[in-house]
């Protein structure tokens, strides 16, 4: 598992200078000087972007098309390449390399023109004109058409060369992001031991953009309890988000009753394989399937439409309605606060899945064939069984008990913690006073600015996950993090950092980005 | 593409205005018609009718159309609008245009039906080409603005 997923605690206190002191822990505004008391050395540059995952990696991209120099942004990171930790999380959900993620043909972090799409490069790498035709009819023939991860990761590493991402990257973990004294912000970079000759770094840049990903992924609580509470039973518990391929192994050596939770296309996927492991490897899997809330038929209207659902399952294309990504929808929760915007997110967020036909016939023979069984409920318990197997209590929304006997539960429900729980935005929360969106993650501006960081001239932006609940619901997506990334850079380019791209820029760009040709350091 | 109202508009008018009328330009010499009835130049009888009919699709685009295909759109719930609505959006417009020139178009002996679909379609696969790509490359903003260009 990479270090990014979890929050790595620090190393045993071994006796290397340049450690945080009390001072500064204590204070909100670091001067200049209190650095040096602690022996931190300090390094200049003038933008700093932490995390180092999908996120930064497209805000530099951004930067560097607008002319910033690789000597100006530092990229503050504890994994080798911008997609490690997204690549680890997608091939453990069940979307190995060669299968096809739920991302847009134009959400393409390796190009920010998002042309030509992935569409026309699968086209012209498999020789087939399927893709394009697929772009060009969906969504009414066909699904809606998406890349394969292998598609978006070959074409990521080439654009990491491109734009000489790898001069910028700096190894190591972000401990804590603070204002300085006249101006900018220190960000404390702990490298790797033996690195560095102090415990500490302390990068001193005019602006901070926080791309840190998931503060982490959470278990149900029920499950986290059943695990804490029968260590010895907890490997039949898992989190899809967690490597749990000994699941899959074992039901295909004998036959088991699997219980599923969630609605969301982490369950879809899931159930594809374990539907898959049924029809083609034999398996004797009867798959149980529990949603909390369960929609058969269309829900939740806004404006003129309902959202389309059926077999527990509500559908979406993406994780928004498509015009989250600048259309309608957008227009529309710009102009929302509170509560208002909350209503928005509860109508086109919640759990759903993209409708993709072979999904749909799949569970259809499933159902037909008696194997597969959807319940509705909240759980009670989660409890051992005598024989081996665990029994989950459940409460219907009518008021009627039941028992669902299985011998593994895959949670598939995707919880995300609090920001709390990430230290960098913890120590930000208590030490620069940001604050919190409706939906209780971090508060940005329409430019993605954080709303009450600003330190002097420098600015504190952020991205991805962490800011969901904002003005802008598409965040967690590959074209969320693009539309972002061009407002941070107009932003930072309105007051002077890095160029604006308009089209004579945008187009010079471009033809050097289809020419593979690199950009200037 | 997910255009707002105003993206809508505003990317209408770019693109009869900066990409039709151009090919218009450069074609209109070259479309088929009654060419042995021509007085003069075959040409200087044509474009005031492949002219005339662009402004038609403009016009009647800004005020009819795409208040029509917005309605539409907010009534899919992912309020977009699929690349292959744009296509069929030709099939009713042309209609409706070939009428309308033929009530206010200029008279000509030159023009025929074969002219007008000779003009008309392969204009509308350019404007279709245009925003399915190149649009993004030289206004960036655009797919993230609803489609606006201007303002």
């Amino acid at each position: 598992m990479p270090a990014s997923v979890v929050d790595m605690p620090d190393e045993p206190a071994a006796q290397v200078p340049g450690e945080l002191t009390q001072e500064l822990f204590d204070t909100d505004i670091w001067p200049d000087e209190m650095l040096t008391r602690a022996g931190i050395p300090i390094v200049d540059t003038t933008f700093v972007t932490c995390g180092g995952g999908m996120g930064s990696f497209v805000m530099t991209d951004y930067l560097r098309v607008a002319g910033v120099p690789t000597s100006q942004i530092r990229v503050l990171s504890n994994i080798d390449v911008p997609w490690q930790t997204y690549e680890y999380l997608t091939r453990v959900s069940q979307v190995p390399r060669p299968e096809r993620l739920r991302s847009d043909s134009q959400g393409m972090p390796d190009c920010l023109w998002g042309f030509p799409s992935y569409a026309l490069r699968e086209s012209r790498k498999e020789k087939t004109l399927a893709p394009i035709w697929s772009v060009l009819t969906e969504p009414v023939f066909v699904d809606y058409w998406t890349p394969r991860a292998g598609t978006v990761f070959a074409g990521l590493e080439k654009e990491v060369r491109r734009i000489g991402y790898q001069d910028m990257l700096v190894r190591g973990q972000v401990r804590m992001v603070r204002r300085r004294a006249g101006g900018g912000y220190f960000t404390i970079l702990t490298p790797p031991p033996g690195t560095s000759a102090t415990k500490r770094v302390a990068y001193r840049s005019l602006h901070v953009h926080l791309s840190l990903g998931y503060p982490g992924l959470k278990f149900l609580p029920d499950l986290q309890k059943f695990r804490s509470d029968y260590p010895a039973r907890a490997a039949q518990v898992v989190n899809a988000y967690e490597p749990h391929e000994q699941v899959y192994e074992a039901l295909l050596q004998r036959p088991g009753r699997v219980l599923v939770r969630g609605g969301g296309i982490v369950a879809s996927r899931v159930l594809q394989r374990l539907m898959e492991d049924r029809m083609n490897k034999g398996a004797q899997t009867q798959i149980l399937h529990l949603f909390r809330t369960y929609v058969d038929g269309k829900h939740n209207k806004w404006m003129l439409s309902r959202r389309r659902g059926a077999y527990g399952f509500a559908f979406q294309g993406f994780n928004a309605p498509k015009s989250a990504w600048g259309g309608v929808h957008t227009e529309q929760l710009q102009k929302l606060e509170g509560d208002a915007r909350k209503h928005l997110y509860e109508l086109t967020g919640g759990a759903h899945t993209p409708y993709r036909r072979l999904w749909l016939k799949q569970m259809k023979q499933s159902r037909e064939e008696g194997w597969y069984t959807t319940f509705q409920g909240e759980v009670v318990s989660v409890t051992p069984s005598p024989t081996g197997s665990i029994l989950t209590e459940i409460k219907q929304r009518n008021g009627g008990q039941g028992v669902i006997d299985s011998d593994f539960i895959i949670d598939c429900t995707g919880l995300e913690a609090d920001i709390r729980e990430h230290r960098v935005w913890a120590d930000l929360l208590d030490h620069t006073g940001i604050g919190r969106n409706p939906l209780g993650r971090v508060d940005v501006e329409i430019s993605s600015e954080v709303r009450h960081a600003r330190s002097g001239n420098g600015r504190m932006y952020a991205s991805g996950s962490a800011t969901y609940g904002g003005y802008f619901q598409g965040v967690d997506t590959f074209l969320g993090l693009q539309f972002t990334a061009q407002h941070i850079a107009d932003d930072l380019a309105s007051i002077g950092f890095g160029k604006h791209i308009g089209p004579r820029r945008s187009i010079s760009n471009w033809w050097k980005w289809l020419r593979h040709k690199e950009l200037a350091k | 593409m997910i255009p707002t109202f105003i993206g809508r508009l505003q990317t209408r008018f770019f693109l009869v205005v900066f990409v039709a009328l151009p090919w218009t330009l450069i074609v209109t010499p070259f479309l088929p018609g009654n060419r042995d009835a021509a007085d003069g130049s075959v040409a200087a009888d044509l474009y005031p009718v492949t002219l005339t009919a662009l402004a038609i699709i403009l016009v009647l685009g800004l005020v009819l159309w795409e208040p029509i295909y917005y309605f539409l759109q907010i009534c899919r719930w992912e309020k977009d609008w699929p690349a292959m609505f744009f296509m069929i959006e030709l099939i009713p417009e042309a209609i409706l245009a070939w009428y309308v020139l033929k009530w206010i178009g200029p008279a000509s002996d030159v023009a025929t039906f074969s002219t007008f679909l000779w003009h008309i379609i392969p204009t509308w696969i350019i404007m279709w080409l245009f925003v399915l790509g190149p649009i993004k490359v030289l206004f960036i903003r655009w797919r993230f603005n609803g489609g606006r260009i201007f303002f």
